[in-house]
């Protein structure tokens, strides 16, 4: 069992009237190699638990294990365990800071206390990984495109080999394509290498589209914690909490009341094709 | 969640103080500081110490905030006082091995904690009743004549007012900066200080290519605004002396003269 | 007014990148021959991946760049005139894509007067036109917030308000939405569509994101400094795979509907919203 947090609680200013609760009674047990989505609106503490994953911030009360370790132990190194799971930030190209991007990569496993030659072989196995091709590693990672230069940034947390990728929001400002060659190449790193995957959205319809289990946070709290389908049968109640569930789903859920013979779980377009499809009495393409 | 910190926070009460002309508040900041330097004995002290209460007082900032700015000074307190209470020479009171403690050295020491305390709680009571901006404008204003020194005067205004907006905006950026570094191994807590340093690149590097990013595109939304240079501005808060202003002078000058007074006479 | 707000012709645009002496060393073709007709106070979408152009067309809408070939009148200026480039500027405000690098002061009544300051308005007109302003964009109870404390969306309508104090003729939204979250993004886009609806203001919304453009009166598509597309939304959707050649991203909706439609359902095209396709399920399934 990879990460479990038992009664999780981060409170700031405890006891003042400005108290305030980023994470309350979190309980929850991550698998190794589950393909998670953590989603919840802006301020629901998603980018907060997921801070505490990795022991960058530290929870007032309740415990958190890795791999059966307690974090907070007298003797537990953090650097370690920042090495294990990895953290990508919102706009990580924004940690972009060596003069040429194979300098770049190398950072993190140097800090592990590779050498020169182990970083570098682990940067041009990263840089791999996300698609950059070799002639660019001597180039200033300033000179890049915004997508590239986001490909470099995960590279520099994937070079560390982690056990848990954990990326917040890797899509943001992104275009479409974009957008879908980040999450493809997401999916198969998960598939290839069969490290754990936490993907920090807002984005429902992407989320869908790859995770196998989605965590809901609102205020705090987990409010939903199940596979796409049952996560999103709820959609009236994510509604109200600022969020919604994909388009398709909407749409099954009406056709479904008018009366037409179809499944309301369909969360894709390929689903819903297939079920409409049925409905007509006819078998997909 | 930005946390904005105390340099410069507003705190809107509406009170006499927040009304009026910042020229006026810059002016009793400065008259002020020269007082906390230039009072004389205990007399003296007293007439500055019921001056700053007044003024905290009319200003209506609960005593409790004021003092927030404090604690980021305590360690300079600290350590000026311990350099006055033992390398002060005079009238030993206690000998403790090698390091004397004088009575000279108590008072020294108390005079300048006391000077340090006002001197914080004067500012912030500056920067706690009129906004950054109003703070820009009245410097804008009263340096004005500097411009026939071909002094940018405006420009530099103009610069210290989005310094000041964005300060909260890059403090948190370093803080994001510092944990993305660190979910990478950064170390920042330890090693002597050349480690230290080295280890500040990652984080220095990034921040100055983002101030740099941000101050692009502020120019660029500037001019697009129609920003273009000080010349043929209007203003939407001009300043403008009221009454209270001038009155405001008044006790200025005439708490200055007191103490200049007293000082003479005592 | 001019009978267009915005007319290009063969409108061309070519970054030179040049080496350390100031020699040209490449070109890079950003907009090439574009021709566009904006009509004043209608919806316009400029739609189109990082790259396509668009950012460069909006940077030449309020003279930030200038033209290396080809014409560009805004309000009837052209642009390529030097006197007409405050006026230029004036009639076309600008709101970018972050929010925290286009807002200037440290509350926000102060910013939304930053731009008619610059204008020389008299002081106390530019009171009626800050609260005129935040008023349009809902923002008036938060005129005396700091901006560090208002959420993205929140940022962006400050900044709209900004725009339309200075009374612009038309306002170009570059990439506005692109750091927001979906209600951030939905509250900017509900504010411009009441500044077109309402005041009458010219939009021009330069975006990636299709769902954004279902209720514009017409959009263009860009893709490698071209416009490949023009029309309506509803013209536009139903050309899925010419939009995903272009690297657009087709909503759900449409994707689906052209998807059953290939596979032999009779719907319509250009199916933009549930409603629709739901209702055109329904017909079927009678008919």
């Amino acid at each position: 069992m990879a990460i479990i947090l038992d009664k999780v609680n981060c409170v700031y200013e405890q006891g003042t009237p400005r108290e305030m609760y980023a994470l309350k009674d979190i309980n929850l047990k991550i698998g190794d190699g589950q393909f998670i989505g953590v989603i919840g609106h802006t301020g629901s503490g998603k980018s907060t638990l997921i801070q505490h994953m990795n022991g960058l911030l530290r929870a007032t009360s309740g415990s958190i294990y890795y791999n059966g370790e307690d974090i907070y132990a007298e003797d537990y190194s953090m650097r370690s365990l920042r090495s294990k799971v990895g953290l990508v930030f919102q706009y990580p190209e924004h940690q972009l800071f060596e003069t040429t991007i194979l300098a770049d990569v190398c950072f993190g496993p140097m800090n592990q206390g590779l050498d020169k030659n182990e970083a570098e072989l682990r940067a041009f196995e990263a840089l791999h990984s996300v698609g950059i091709p070799e002639g660019l590693f001597d180039q200033s990672p300033f000179d890049l495109s915004g997508g590239q230069k986001r490909r470099v940034a995960i590279a520099g947390v994937l070079a560390m080999r982690p056990e848990v990728l954990i990326l917040d929001e890797p899509t943001a400002g992104l275009d479409p394509k974009g957008r879908d060659e980040i999450l493809d190449q997401i999916a198969k790193l998960h598939a290839e290498n069969h490290i754990t995957v936490i993907l920090v959205s807002h984005s429902m319809e992407d989320v869908a589209k790859y995770v196998e289990r989605i965590i809901v946070m609102n205020q705090g709290s987990v409010m939903f914690d199940g596979a796409p389908k049952e996560v999103f049968r709820h959609y009236k109640e994510l509604e109200q909490v600022g969020l919604a569930a994909p388009q398709v789903t909407y749409l099954m859920h009406e056709l479904q009341e008018k009366g037409f013979p179809v499944s309301r779980d369909a969360t894709t377009v390929a689903e819903a094709k297939t079920e409409i499809l049925r409905a007509f009495g006819r078998s997909g393409e | 969640m930005v946390r904005d910190i105390t340099i410069g926070q507003y705190y809107p009460t509406g009170s006499v103080i927040h009304r009026m002309d910042p020229r006026v508040k810059l002016f009793g900041t400065l008259v002020f500081l020269i007082s906390v330097f230039a009072y004389k004995g205990i007399v003296g002290l007293a007439v500055v110490t019921v001056f700053l209460a007044m003024m905290i007082k009319v200003s209506g900032v609960p005593f409790k905030y004021m003092v927030k700015g404090l604690r980021a000074i305590i360690i300079l307190m600290l350590i000026t006082a311990a350099f006055n209470l033992f390398l002060t020479p005079g009238e030993a009171v206690v000998q403790v091995w090698k390091i004397t403690l004088t009575k000279e050295g108590i008072t020294a020491a108390v005079r300048m904690m006391i000077r340090l305390t006002y001197l914080v709680l004067g500012t912030s009571l500056m920067t706690l009743t009129t906004t950054p901006n109003q703070l820009t404008d009245g410097l804008e204003r009263a340096l004005r004549p500097l411009k026939y020194l071909h002094i940018p005067v405006h420009e530099i205004a103009m610069m210290m007012s989005i310094a000041l907006r964005f300060i909260p905006i890059l403090v948190e950026e370093t803080d994001k900066i510092m944990k993305a570094q660190m979910a990478r191994g950064a170390n920042f807590e330890e090693g002597n200080v050349i480690q230290r340093a080295k280890a500040m690149i990652p984080l220095l590097v990034p921040l100055f290519v983002s101030a740099f990013r941000r101050a692009n595109d502020l120019a660029l939304a500037m001019e697009a605004r129609c920003y273009r240079g000080g010349e043929g501005r209007t203003k939407m808060k001009p300043l403008c002396y009221q009454n209270i202003d001038r009155i405001a002078y008044l006790v200025l000058i005439l708490y200055l003269a007191l103490l200049i007074a007293l000082r003479i006479l005592l | 007014m001019a009978s267009l707000m915005v007319k290009a012709r063969q409108l061309v645009h070519e970054y030179i990148r040049r080496d350390e002496e100031g020699n040209p060393v490449a070109t890079q073709t950003a907009l090439d021959h574009v021709d566009i007709d904006i009509r004043p106070g209608s919806f316009v979408a400029i739609l189109g991946h990082n790259g396509s152009g668009k950012s460069t067309l909006a940077k030449h809408l309020n003279v930030l760049l200038a033209p290396t070939e080809g014409t560009l009148w805004v309000d009837g200026k052209d642009t390529s005139d030097p006197d007409n480039l405050w006026d230029i500027r004036q009639s076309a405000g600008m709101v970018f894509q972050n929010p925290d690098n286009q807002i200037i002061g440290s509350i926000v009544e102060e910013d939304v007067g930053f731009g008619p300051e610059n204008l020389g308005v008299p002081t106390d007109e530019i009171w009626q036109r800050v609260e005129d302003s935040l008023r349009s964009v809902g923002m008036l109870k938060f005129r005396s917030a700091s901006p560090n404390k208002l959420s993205g969306g929140q940022k962006q309508r400050v900044a709209i308000a900004g725009v339309m104090a200075m009374q612009p003729a038309c306002i170009v939204l570059d990439e506005p939405t692109a750091m927001l979250d979906p209600n951030g993004r939905k509250e900017v886009l509900r504010a411009v569509h009441e500044l077109n609806r309402i005041k009458g203001v010219t939009i021009i919304l330069i975006t990636h994101y299709m769902e954004e453009v279902t209720d514009a009166d017409y959009v263009y598509v860009m893709d490698s400094g071209s416009v490949v597309m023009q029309g309506t939304p509803r013209e536009i959707f139903s050309r899925v795979e010419s939009l995903q050649a272009h690297r657009m991203d087709v909503p759900q909706i449409t994707l689906l509907a052209h998807e059953l439609k290939k596979s032999g359902l009779d719907l319509p095209d250009g199916i933009l919203t549930r409603e629709e396709l739901v209702a055109a399920l329904e017909r079927l399934r009678e008919g």
